[in-house]
């Protein structure tokens, strides 16, 4: 189990601003933001555990920042921690995104207006492709082994991106293969 | 638009969004398709452009992308009854689409993490792990090819490759980076 002097959020407050902080940052999406604070920073999660919770907040309904907020703030407070970690991840930026839309009549023709909104996104691609490759080492460990583990990634990888199948039959399909094969391994 | 909009039309925008909010696994985008059909088509509450202006500017905006469901109910709200129905549309579509999956990613992950020994919750979490992985990648690749895969996107491609490699192997501020794109962006040099 856990050490018990690891890091951890010291109050829903903590919470709050850190989520609050991190969304902050997330242009073009939280996640590589999360991974950067939450593991790297605070360590409030290591890297496997990192990728165990974003499986689930992944497969769950809903924004998927959103589900790991509300799941790291419950487990630390409760409903208080999940609460004051989901308002926190949207307060602000729903601010922002309120001004922008008062703003968006006014600016939306300008060129450059469109341009640096084209270099941030080439940016943020960039970002979350790397927190993918920053967590393949969290699969060393796997039970299922590295070569399994290739053959699901690689698949799950060229079903998405290149042949864009919908994400709930690569996650039933590729996914719930490769759950059954792990559940099998953890017998021994 | 000039839209007259009564209490039946206020509630029916919250249900529509609630019932699309436990459809959406792998976020909100996933059902942007439907909310196209239902606001743009179907009811005729907002403009095409309206609808693409709420994705991109929530995607412009720091925070979780699923803001821009709040952006649509701006729109129809802008159009129903100016910046108070604005708001109150925002409130109303963005409650609607995150209170059911909120309530229920909160009920099952407490349920996984009191369980967390089972070896149905541990091959679960640790078989999605690949998957998990490779969604990122994929995400980041989708991202970048978005314009197409026309050669003339180089430069783009250029960016989002040292982005990644610079965010794989330093640990320098993701900030920095966002503002040297949006620079080089707004400069007219990708």
């Amino acid at each position: 189990m856990q050490p018990a002097d690891r890091p951890r959020p010291q109050s829903p407050a903590d919470l709050f601003w850190s989520f609050n902080w991190l969304a902050l940052q997330g242009f073009g999406g939280v996640l590589a933001v999360v991974q950067r604070e939450i593991v790297e920073k605070k360590r409030w999660l290591t890297p496997e555990e990192f990728v165990e919770d974003w499986a689930v907040a992944q497969t769950m309904p809903g924004p998927n920042v959103i589900n790991l907020a509300i799941m790291i703030g419950d487990r630390h407070f409760g409903l208080r921690g999940a609460l004051a970690a989901l308002v926190g991840v949207m307060a602000a930026p729903m601010l922002i995104v309120l001004a922008l839309a008062l703003a968006y009549a006014n600016y939306s023709h300008h060129p450059q207006v469109a341009g640096a909104l084209r270099g941030m996104g080439a940016v943020a691609a960039g970002l979350i492709t790397a927190t993918g490759l920053k967590l393949m080492p969290a699969l060393k460990r796997n039970p299922l082994g590295m070569p399994w583990c290739v053959l699901f990634a690689g698949l799950c990888f060229g079903l998405v991106a290149w042949l864009r199948i919908p994400l709930v039959w690569v996650l039933l399909g590729v996914g719930g293969t490769s759950c059954v094969l792990t559940w099998r391994r953890l017998k021994a | 638009m000039s839209l007259v909009f009564t209490h039946t039309e206020w509630l029916q925008l919250f249900l529509h969004f609630a019932t699309l909010s436990l459809l959406a696994v792998g976020g909100a985008i996933t059902v942007a398709p439907d909310m196209h059909r239902y606001l743009v088509d179907e009811k005729l509450w907002i403009s095409d452009p309206q609808f693409s202006a709420s994705i991109a500017i929530a995607q412009a905006a720091p925070g979780p992308n699923v803001l821009f469901v709040g952006l649509m109910g701006w729109h129809v709200g802008l159009n129903a009854a100016g910046v108070p129905g604005a708001l109150l549309g925002f409130a109303l579509t963005l409650t609607g689409v995150m209170i059911p999956s909120c309530t229920l990613t909160w009920a099952a992950t407490r349920w996984a993490h009191h369980n967390r020994e089972l070896r149905a919750v541990r091959a679960f979490k640790q078989g999605m792990a690949p998957v998990v992985v490779a969604l990122l990648i994929a995400t980041g690749w989708i991202l970048a090819t978005g314009t197409g895969y026309d050669l003339s996107h180089w430069p783009l491609w250029a960016v989002t490759i040292v982005s990644a490699l610079l965010v794989w192997k330093t640990r320098i501020h993701l900030l920095w980076l966002l503002g040297a794109g949006g620079l080089l962006g707004a400069t007219g040099w990708v």
